[in-house]
């Protein structure tokens, strides 16, 4: 059965061929159906049934009406507890909405539920959560692959159709990765497009939120709604939103695309090379103009990212502690023990790694060598775009190095599992847009995605390159 | 090796995380591994290169001196492990 | 000057330097818009940002920041245009972030001096290394309760200047001079309450010591320290101690001390954290600070008179010794209350001595007594202006005057309405003061005798005669006069 888009969808409620409830029964089935993918990490039918008579009983107007909308456990709600999936958020029942899921709470959508991440969005196959992995609505029995992550729980839900559309965060790439994974759209927004209030931070430099959805058209109705100012972040931008959705033009006549050489990267499998390449030439046939360009620094954001998100996230993490909320250890008989078990036991093994690495990097006597350095090859990285943003409108890239691959692999090696995000991490560092849409298959029928990055604050471009590879791929 | 016992603990000590034998000794391992890793970036010259704290380019906004904050201590305790009194309550520090 | 003191063995130097935490005068916190009052019930002025609930994102206070540029000014300091807050990491209980904001490597405000006033006319500058803001931390109780600590989170977020000096203060009294002093210029420009028992500004100093000419010693900190009494009292006994180790052939350790205030000693904090490690980088939650040159201007310009610029005018205008304008201008109330006195009536400039010793003898001591505060006195400075008028007038006697101030100090009255009511006005008709004269000169003849023999201390008792039977109210010049003149006529 092909899935309803939320364009259609909206006319559908609109033209009342089907009722608020009607579609929203329609997603608790399917949500009840597919347990089995640990998707959500809350899910309450009785507070999706609640929703649906309050706006049965609301006469107003509003863009997203009853839309089934499902949220990454990272933004804190009012009306479901919240986890980052990790143990020491045990319990903790927000008393704030964050800003983005204010946003579509506004607009009247429908929280169906919280979706599954790696713990505090740290990892890339949604498998360091305390909640248990979440699976690949695309695997095969007896084989299940991953969805990628962190929000693999939001990329699952729409890939699995148990929602309209998602929200996720990106880091370093915790959006367009599983978006490929799971062949589904995934949209970063640049950083300060949307408020990071009320989202459990991870690495605030880099954190962003943004949207999964079905297609491009989608994608670019949702992240309108959720993007804007918000003068409690001092890093939200004071931009205009532009209606994405209805300036989208797919006619990339007299266009410049960026195709940057630093992304062969040896061992990248011969199908993503092929998809990469078609890519180019269905832009080419449109009228695009190809640019062979070069981002010299390519191969030392993986690094970079690695030393200054664990930074960040050691310091924004020291607030979980066992005093004011979430989980406290039984073996506190001082201050001190109170706090080393706490963390000790609250936090996953990865968040623990990323904490002592970031705790490290920051100490007396490395930090010149490790942070400062990092941040010294972050501005070379962001040079690197804004130079080949004078020649270009857009870039086209791979989105990740592989398709979906089994659950547990690649689980003791982190550097390993770091290398996921070998061709999202430098667009995180530099801050830039970047969409991750489904473009072919590989040879065992998994979905690949493309990326697309675009200026600072120029999602329209992105949306506009996304909207026209996938009318061709389609 | 960059990390050993005496770093481990100290770095583990410094994040308030308690580590037991076996885990110390792995995290030795990874971050090793990890350290050895990001070593690469000595290879690029960053001679007179600003680093870059945060990517915005706007000017650090400011507000009004307005107190309109109005959550009630019911609010702020309310996720409270212990309370006791209005009060956050941990175990005793002896200063 | 000497200023060594004297070990068993050998004469000692101490080297003092003093962080003093002031917080900012606002309505809201630094990174949050919860309130700053004092004394509320605990945890009720505290914002989702303040706890450190998930998710909560800084946001600067506009005022504060021009607080803090305000207050360098006022330490002739550099005001930097660009500055950095920084996340000092470490664990306590009452720190929700884990982390506090802070400013490290780009202070607000840069490097500054204050100048301290001896009593001999001399005086010397202490150099400011730095202003930076910050946030202050929540309370911990730890006698509450037997078993627990208890944290409220009110003060957490509240703004502080810390106001770092050079290490060049050398004794207990300068170190109370200097803090006297930054409390005098941050309450003149009302940037801070200058309320040392509520803690609103409180200091750590530290202190080493060493033989005269050589090195800096290893330095103690001594810790939150909310009086100059306590700041000298923990110098004192904190150098003592060092002296003794060091005498004894022993060295300091470098420590964190706490000052008992009942005993008056110096203790190393218990809870001995290892060697800190604070972890210090730029908060990616906000941006860099910057200021610019014409919000610099804007700022300055809005600054009021200084203690030592009005000291100086007060010399100049009133002819005032350095001293009186000295005192009357270490506090902003004084200054304002003596300008307000003086200004009530213009015959007043020409007794500008007279206000000074009015205000700072009389009701300063009649305040003492009744502990209360210059800033609601019970005599305004309209009413004290006019009582000082109708001494200069001779319209009442300067011993009459105190009287009457007493009484305006618990009625509430005017100088007018009581010298009024009671008849207290001088006597200075000369017949009236001649005729009693007479009469006390008649009614003593043996001593009117005695006085023309040479006993010329007799004056004095005739005086006293003349006084009591005018009930005090005679001019006394005028009763000198007349009284003389009548008895060298009996000669």
């Amino acid at each position: 059965m092909p899935k309803s888009s939320l364009k259609q969808t909206l006319k559908d409620l609109e033209t009342k061929k089907i009722s608020i409830r009607e579609l929203n029964q329609d997603y608790l089935k399917r949500i009840k159906e597919n347990e089995n993918l640990n998707v959500f990490i809350h899910f309450s039918e009785e507070n999706v049934l609640k929703q649906i008579d309050n706006l049965e009983n609301n006469n107003s107007e509003k863009k997203l009406k009853g839309i089934p909308i499902a949220i990454k456990d990272l933004f804190c709600t009012k009306n479901m507890p919240t986890t980052a999936a990790s143990k020491i958020l045990e319990n903790f029942h927000p008393t704030y909405e964050s800003f983005v899921t204010q946003k579509l709470l506004d607009e009247g959508s429908i929280f169906v539920g919280k979706t599954n991440l790696d713990e505090f969005a740290m990892g890339s196959a949604t498998n360091t959560s305390f909640f248990g992995n979440t699976i690949n609505p695309l695997s095969k029995e007896n084989e299940p692959l991953a969805p990628g992550g962190s929000s693999g729980g939001s990329a699952a839900a729409v890939a699995a159709d148990l929602c309209l559309g998602a929200t996720g965060t990106d880091t370093g790439g915790s959006i367009r990765q599983p978006a490929s994974f799971c062949g589904v759209v995934g949209i970063k927004p640049t950083y300060g497009l949307c408020s990071r209030w009320g989202i459990a931070a991870f690495a605030s430099s880099l954190d962003q939120a943004g949207i999964f959805s079905h297609n491009v058209e989608d994608a670019s109705i949702l992240l309108k709604s959720i993007a804007g100012f918000d003068q409690r972040d001092s890093t939200s931008a004071k931009v205009d939103i532009p209606n994405y959705f209805e300036n989208l033009d797919d006619d990339l006549n007299g266009k410049t695309v960026g195709i940057p050489k630093e992304y062969s990267i040896d061992g990248t499998p011969m199908e993503i090379s092929q998809i990469w390449e078609d890519a180019i030439k269905v832009l080419e046939k449109k009228g695009v103009k190809i640019k062979n360009i070069s981002l010299p620094h390519t191969k030392y954001a993986l690094p970079t990212y690695y030393i200054i998100a664990p930074a960040e996230a050691s310091s924004n993490l020291a607030r979980y502690d066992g005093v004011k909320y979430g989980f406290r250890s039984e073996e506190i008989d001082s201050l001190d023990e109170m706090y080393e078990n706490t963390r000790a036991q609250g936090f996953g093994r990865e968040v623990k790694r990323r904490i002592l690495i970031g705790t490290y990097v920051l100490s007396a006597g490395y930090y010149d060598a490790y942070y400062l350095k990092a941040q010294k090859v972050r501005k070379l990285i962001a040079d690197d775009f804004n130079k080949a943003f004078k020649e270009c409108d857009f870039i086209v890239t791979p989105t990740a190095p592989s398709a979906a691959f089994p659950l547990n692999e690649k689980q003791n090696d982190p550097i390993k599992m770091y290398l996921n995000d070998v061709f999202t991490v430098p667009a995180s560092l530099a801050g830039l847009p970047g969409i991750s849409i489904p473009f072919g298959k590989d040879k065992n029928n998994l979905p690949l995605g493309i990326q697309i990055l675009g200026k600072h604050f120029d999602e329209q471009q992105v949306f506009n390159a996304a909207v026209s590879l996938e009318r061709s791929y389609e | 090796m960059k990390i050993d016992k005496n770093t481990i603990n100290k770095i583990a000590r410094l994040s308030r995380i308690k580590l037991d034998g076996k885990e110390s000794e792995d995290y030795i391992k990874d971050l090793n591994s990890i350290l050895d890793w990001v070593e690469q970036l000595n290879e690029v010259n960053t001679e007179n290169v600003e680093p870059l704290s945060n990517i915005s380019s706007s000017i650090l906004p400011k507000r009004e001196d307005v107190s309109n904050d109005t959550n009630s201590s019911e609010e702020i305790l309310e996720n409270a492990p212990d309370k006791l009194e209005g009060f956050f309550a941990v175990p005793k520090v002896v200063e | 000057m000497n200023n060594l003191i004297k070990g068993e063995k050998y004469d000692w130097e101490m080297v003092i330097g003093l962080e003093i935490h002031a917080q900012v005068k606002s309505n809201s916190k630094l990174f949050s818009s919860s309130s700053t009052k004092f004394g509320s019930s605990p945890n009720s002025q505290v914002s989702l940002v303040d706890a450190a609930m998930p998710g909560m994102l800084p946001v600067i206070n506009k005022y504060c920041v021009e607080q803090a540029v305000k207050t360098g000014v006022g330490l002739n300091a550099k005001i930097n245009n660009y500055s950095v807050f920084d996340r000092k990491n470490y664990f306590y209980a009452d720190l929700p972030q884990g982390y506090q904001i802070s400013q490290y490597k780009y202070p607000i405000v840069g490097e500054g001096k204050v100048t301290i006033d001896f009593k001999d006319g001399t005086s010397k500058d202490i150099r400011i290394v730095r202003l930076h803001l910050e946030q202050d931390a929540g309370k911990s109780l730890h006698d509450q309760n037997p078993s627990k600590t208890y944290v409220d989170l009110n003060r957490s977020g509240v703004a502080l200047m810390e106001i770092v000096s050079e290490p060049d203060i050398r004794t207990p009294d300068e170190a109370g001079m200097y803090i006297s002093k930054i409390r005098s210029i941050l309450m003149y420009l009302d940037t801070c309450d200058g309320n040392m028992q509520e803690g609103s500004l409180r200091a750590d100093v530290n202190i080493s010591v060493r033989k005269p000419g050589d090195e800096y010693g290893t330095r103690c900190e001594i810790k939150n320290l909310n009086s100059i009494k306590f700041i000298k009292q923990a110098i004192n006994y904190e150098a003592k101690r060092q002296i003794e180790i060091l005498e004894s052939g022993g060295s300091i350790e470098q420590n964190t001390m706490l000052f008992n205030t009942s005993t008056g000693k110096t203790r190393p904090m218990r809870n001995k954290e290892e060697a800190h490690d604070y972890r210090y980088f730029p908060d990616p939650d906000l941006l860099p600070l910057e200021i610019s040159k014409e919000e610099i201007g804007k700022i300055k310009s809005s600054i009021p008179e200084l203690p030592d610029e009005l000291k100086n005018k007060f010399i100049e205008t009133y002819k005032l010794s350095n001293y009186d304008a000295s005192v009357l201008t270490a506090e902003k109330q004084t200054s304002d209350y003596f300008n307000e006195t003086i200004n009530s009536d213009p015959e007043l400039k020409n007794h500008a001595k007279i206000v000074v010793n009015w205000i700072t003898s009389e009701l300063f001591s009649l305040l003492n007594k009744n502990n209360q505060d210059l800033n609601n006195s019970p005599v305004s400075p309209e009413n004290l202006g006019q009582l000082i008028k109708l001494i200069s007038t001779n319209e009442i006697s300067g011993k009459i005057a105190k009287d009457v101030l007493e009484d305006m100090f618990s009625s509430g009255k005017t100088a007018r309405q009581i010298v009024d009511e009671k008849g207290l006005q001088q006597v200075t008709d000369q017949g009236e003061i001649a005729k009693v004269i007479d009469e006390v000169i008649a009614e003593n003849p043996k001593m009117v005798e005695q006085y023309l023999a040479g006993k010329d201390k007799l004056l004095g008792f005739f005086v006293g005669q003349a006084m009591k039977l005018t009930k005090g109210k005679a001019n006394p010049k005028m009763l000198n006069d007349i009284l003389k003149q009548k008895l060298n006529k009996k000669n």
